[in-house]
């Protein structure tokens, strides 16, 4: 059975954006809601160098690296067009306006 | 208004067991004279009108009645009799027992009855539940006050009714389908409405951004407030409403409060009768629950993890559960859904997920004279998502090819057409199909042009999309006609065709300049209304328009345009310089290159308070702290800020630094004040956004020692005046400056950089930095509008000052003071432990 974390509610995401989420001391999760208020989770880290993926501009269900600007897909996590490379994903779901993410998956990835 | 008691109530304890010797067939007692409950009922008399004795216990007090005509009862456009679905009549003659007003309370699974409020009790052989659901009422203080009501039932209504005969104010809760229909109904008769949403968008579960825009806008239109984003705190009033504060501290007067947020399945009954109940009550294929003699349909259910809030679905159900209850075996597999909204006029149609996603296309069609906009989702040639505002008549034929799972392969092209244009092509292919239409047809809405009028204008040698612009004006104005313009040329041209200016990007058939001077002659206001008005392709645009679209109206609208903080780059929405780490630097103003022992102590008290790893003194002469963490931004910035620093703006698209020398002050050859004049510019010119970063430097001789000749816009001072020199850059390809003019004296000098300044915001491209702009149009088409141009320059020049007004408070102080605080702090903290 997947164990569901509260995280918070889709309020507390700006919407177009994202807020992360501190797993232990080392790694962290980026929570994005898109402009049709969806929701997904990805390691904070893009797969070309590590940028803050948290800190992209989200367009449609991609959200724009920082820091050089490759476009990467929020639900698989890969980068899009020439780039490639993938960002591991975690399961994220809404449920009665909160917003759950997968517990084993969240620390496994973090591991 | 129809209005029966069933049976007089029986008095407390008694048993009355509605079971008459003479009938021995199986007794179906339904929980739930609702929708679901009936509409099973009807199904099953189809199949099989004699096996059952049904009995049928409802908690309102009438008889079956259409729930969705609530919204015309309340608009007044039908009366309660109108939609009533089966009458007294129906149910003596299927010799249904119904009972009315009399809620079931509890159900007994081992003696296989249920028993009611009245204490009558009931045998059965199967039980149905089909109670729906119970309005969702949120847990604010107030919210028992009398005058605040949900729109669940006919008495609701009835309330609402009342309360608009009186007039005064009401105030919506929920921006969904059901308060908007509730505001609408309000609304006509006569009440003003507020709405009040929590999200950003209305009916955000139903729509997406751009058709929520849309609705807001006609709502408005209509005389309705609509208050997004709002959160209500409470509910206030003496022994009954009067009004609604919401968490910003608003308070919204009224008389009547609608709680439209959402409903859960009604599960209570189920729950304590010990069935299985997940969301809903968990129910199989033909919609028996976890008693195999116990069954629910409706609302009140949940199949293969799906609860349903349409009607649509539970005719879906009825049918397999009352096959299942004759022995036939259907099943119910879970229904794809459509939304049909339609307040006075206003089309508004949603099917399918229109998230989009991976290997989603998204066809967009945005008609701005006609205030339509269609989305479609395609997935692996299939449509799985429908979102149209304003012409909804295509709907049923998107939720067809949907629900069907058609390939349209062929017709992709012509699917956001619609109907008539995509199957009546057949598989034609756009070309083809333009060049089928007659030379009558209209290609350009808003300019009227014909078919015959662009062959014309193409036959007299436009050759590329700009010539037919400029030549007969279609695809001049919208752009929405833009695609058939283009198959247009093609035909007549083939290859000739030439390709036109670059566009913004791949969201626009528009470039830049287009996009600027359509925002500004047409009043523009919003992201969402250009991409409308503009006929963007894609929902919400992408990492290159939307941050140069924020840009063009902040510059047409100062002090008035709402800065849109996720169209902006990392740098700017932080105030400080994302580095490869991720973690960022922060640069402080330092007025014209000069500090001070206070600031400087400021500085360097923060290096150690927060481990920055690095200091380092920029090429502008500023200092850069480097190696702060995202979430101790705020608090550098309150430090900085105590010491009377404000932000350098050296992360943004800006006014970053003005460099100084010496200047007469010290220096031996020194001719003016350099310094005190950098300091002037730069208290003028701080804070403004640009195009792109813009940098001024002030020396104090033509030995030039801050550089001023490579610089955005660069002073040399000389012993008669002030020498102005324009688009230099240092970067990639260095650029010496153009020499613009001389001035005799420091505000000459000040106000051509005002000018010149305000003329590069206005009219650069965004991310032109000004040496590109500038050899783009010409330095004298620069020296035109500024040297040679008096009054000009003076506009120019009065219409910068009057942006810097809006735009000179220090970003820094708004967040150290709290302002998205939230942003620099994790969600959550996870402990890894746990497992
Ligand atoms: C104002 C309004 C407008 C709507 N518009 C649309 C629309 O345009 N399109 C659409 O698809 N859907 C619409 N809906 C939703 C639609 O009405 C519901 O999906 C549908 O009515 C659900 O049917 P149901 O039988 O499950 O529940 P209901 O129709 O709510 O029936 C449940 C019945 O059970 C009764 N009940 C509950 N508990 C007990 C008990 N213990 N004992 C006895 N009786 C009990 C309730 O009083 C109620 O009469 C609208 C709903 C509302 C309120
Ligand atoms: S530019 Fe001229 S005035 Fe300024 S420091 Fe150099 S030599 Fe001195
Ligand atoms: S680190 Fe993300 S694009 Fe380079």
């Amino acid at each position: 059975m997947t164990d569901w974390i509260d995280i918070g509610t889709l309020a507390d995401i700006p919407q177009r954006g994202a807020r992360t989420v501190q797993i232990g001391d080392e790694k962290e999760i980026a929570v994005f809601r898109t402009g049709d208020d969806q929701v997904f989770a990805l390691v904070n880290e893009c797969p070309h160098k590590k940028g803050p993926l948290s800190q992209g501009i989200v367009h449609g269900h991609s959200v724009a690296c920082p820091l050089h600007n490759w476009t990467i897909a929020l639900k698989t996590g890969e980068a899009q067009g020439a780039d490639s490379g993938c960002t591991p994903t975690i399961a994220v779901k809404e449920e009665g306006g909160r917003i759950l993410i997968a517990r084993p998956v969240a620390v496994r990835v973090a591991a | 208004m129809e209005f029966q008691i069933g049976t007089e109530p029986v008095a407390d304890g008694e048993d009355i067991l509605l079971m008459p010797s003479d009938d021995v067939r199986e007794h179906l007692v339904v929980i739930g004279n609702g929708m679901a409950g009936c509409r099973a009922v009807e199904e099953l008399l189809a199949r099989d009108g004699t096996r059952y004795r049904v009995t049928i216990f409802g908690a309102e007090p009438y008889v079956n009645y259409n729930r969705i005509m609530l919204s015309p009862v309340l608009a007044g456009e039908k009366t309660f009799e109108q939609i009533v679905i089966n009458d007294r009549a129906w149910y003596d003659d299927n010799g249904i027992d119904l009972i009315v007003a009399d809620p079931v309370t509890a159900i007994d699974r081992a003696a296989k009855s249920v028993t009611a409020r009245s204490g009558r009790t009931v045998h059965y052989d199967k039980l149905l539940i089909a109670t729906g659901s119970d309005p969702f009422i949120i847990p604010v203080p107030g919210k028992d006050l009398p005058g605040v009501i949900s729109f669940r039932d006919m008495k609701d209504v009835d309330t609402m009714l009342d309360a608009a005969g009186k007039g005064g104010d009401a105030v919506v809760i929920g921006g969904g389908l059901l308060g908007l229909e509730a505001a609408h109904g309000l609304t006509l008769r006569g009440m003003k409405v507020t709405v009040i949403h929590l999200m950003d968008t209305l009916m955000e579960r139903q729509l997406d951004e751009a058709a929520g825009w849309l609705l807001k806008s006609a709502l408005e239109a209509r005389g309705q407030t609509i208050l997004t984003g709002a959160n209500t705190e409470s509910i206030y009033g003496d022994g009954k409403v009067e009004g609604v504060r919401l968490k910003d501290g608003t308070e919204i007067p009224a008389s009547l409060v609608v709680m439209a947020v959402g409903i859960r399945p009604s599960t209570a009954l189920a729950r304590d009768a010990g069935l299985a109940v997940n969301r809903g009550i968990q129910v199989d294929d033909h919609m028996v629950t976890s008693d195999a003699d116990v069954l629910a349909v409706g609302e009140c259910v949940e199949h293969d993890g799906n609860v349903y809030g349409l009607v649509a679905p539970l005719w879906d159900m009825c049918r397999s559960l009352a096959d299942g209850l004759t022995d036939r075996h259907s099943g119910y597999r879970g229904s794809v859904t459509s939304t049909k909204l339609k307040v006075a006029g206003l089309d508004v149609f949603s099917a399918g997920d229109f998230s989009g996603g991976e290997g989603c296309e998204d066809i967009v069609l945005r008609d701005a004279s006609r205030g339509v906009y269609k989305r479609v989702v395609v997935k692996d040639d299939k449509v799985v998502g429908a979102v149209l505002y304003g012409d909804t008549a295509d709907g049923g034929w998107y939720f067809d090819l949907l629900k069907k799972g058609e390939d349209v392969a062929d017709i992709r092209d012509l699917l956001i057409f619609g109907q008539a244009f995509a199957s009546g092509g057949g598989a034609l292919d756009p070309k083809a199909a333009v060049a089928a239409l007659s030379d009558d047809a209209e290609i350009c809405g808003c300019n009227g042009v014909s078919k015959g009028q662009v062959f014309a204008c193409i036959s007299a040698g436009a050759c590329s999309l700009d010539a037919v612009r400029a030549g007969c004006k279609a695809s001049a104005s919208c752009g929405s006609c833009t695609g058939l313009v283009e198959n247009l040329l093609s035909v007549v041209l083939g290859d000739e065709v030439q390709s036109g200016p670059k566009t913004m990007c791949k969201c626009t058939s528009f470039g830049h300049d287009d996009v600027r001077r359509e925002i500004v002659a047409q009043g523009m206001r919003s992201i969402p209304e250009v991409m409308q008005r503009l006929h963007w392709s894609t929902p919400d645009g992408c990492s290159s328009c939307r941050p140069a679209l924020n840009y063009y109206l902040l510059c047409a609208l100062p002090g008035d345009y709402v800065d849109d903080q996720q169209s902006r780059f990392v740098n700017e929405r932080m105030h400080a310089n994302i580095q490869k780490d991720g973690t960022y630097s922060v640069v402080p103003r330092m007025w014209g290159g000069l500090t001070n022992p206070r600031e400087l102590r400021a500085i360097a008290d923060v290096v150690e308070k927060f481990n920055a790893p690095m200091v380092k003194v920029t090429g502008g002469q500023r200092l850069d702290i480097f190696g702060i963490r995202k979430e101790d931004l705020p608090a550098v910035w309150a430090d900085l800020n105590a010491a009377g620093m404000v932000s350098g703006h050296a992360y943004g698209k800006s006014l970053r630094t003005v460099k100084t020398c010496v200047g007469s002050e010290w220096c031996r050859f020194g001719t003016q004040d350099s310094t005190g004049l950098g300091v002037k510019t730069e208290r003028m010119t701080w804070g403004s956004w640009m195009p792109h970063k813009f940098k001024i430097a002030v020396s104090g001789c033509p030995r030039n020692c801050a550089e001023a000749t490579i610089k955005d816009f660069g002073i040399v001072c000389v012993d008669s005046g002030y020498e102005l020199h324009v688009g230099g850059n240092g970067g990639i390809h260095v650029r010496a400056t153009d020499f613009l003019c001389k001035v005799a004296t420091e505000q000459e000098a000040l106000d051509y950089c005002a000018a010149f300044t305000q003329l590069y915001r206005e009219e650069a491209r965004y991310l032109e930095r000004t040496a590109p702009w500038i050899e783009r149009v010409g330095v004298d088409y620069v020296k035109s509008r500024i040297v040679e141009d008096d009054a000009g320059r003076e506009a120019l020049r009065a219409r910068f000052l009057f942006s810097q007004q809006f735009m000179q408070d220090d970003p820094w102080a708004e967040r150290a003071a709290g302002q998205h605080a939230e942003l620099h702090q994790p969600l959550a903290p996870i402990a890894i432990a746990a497992e």
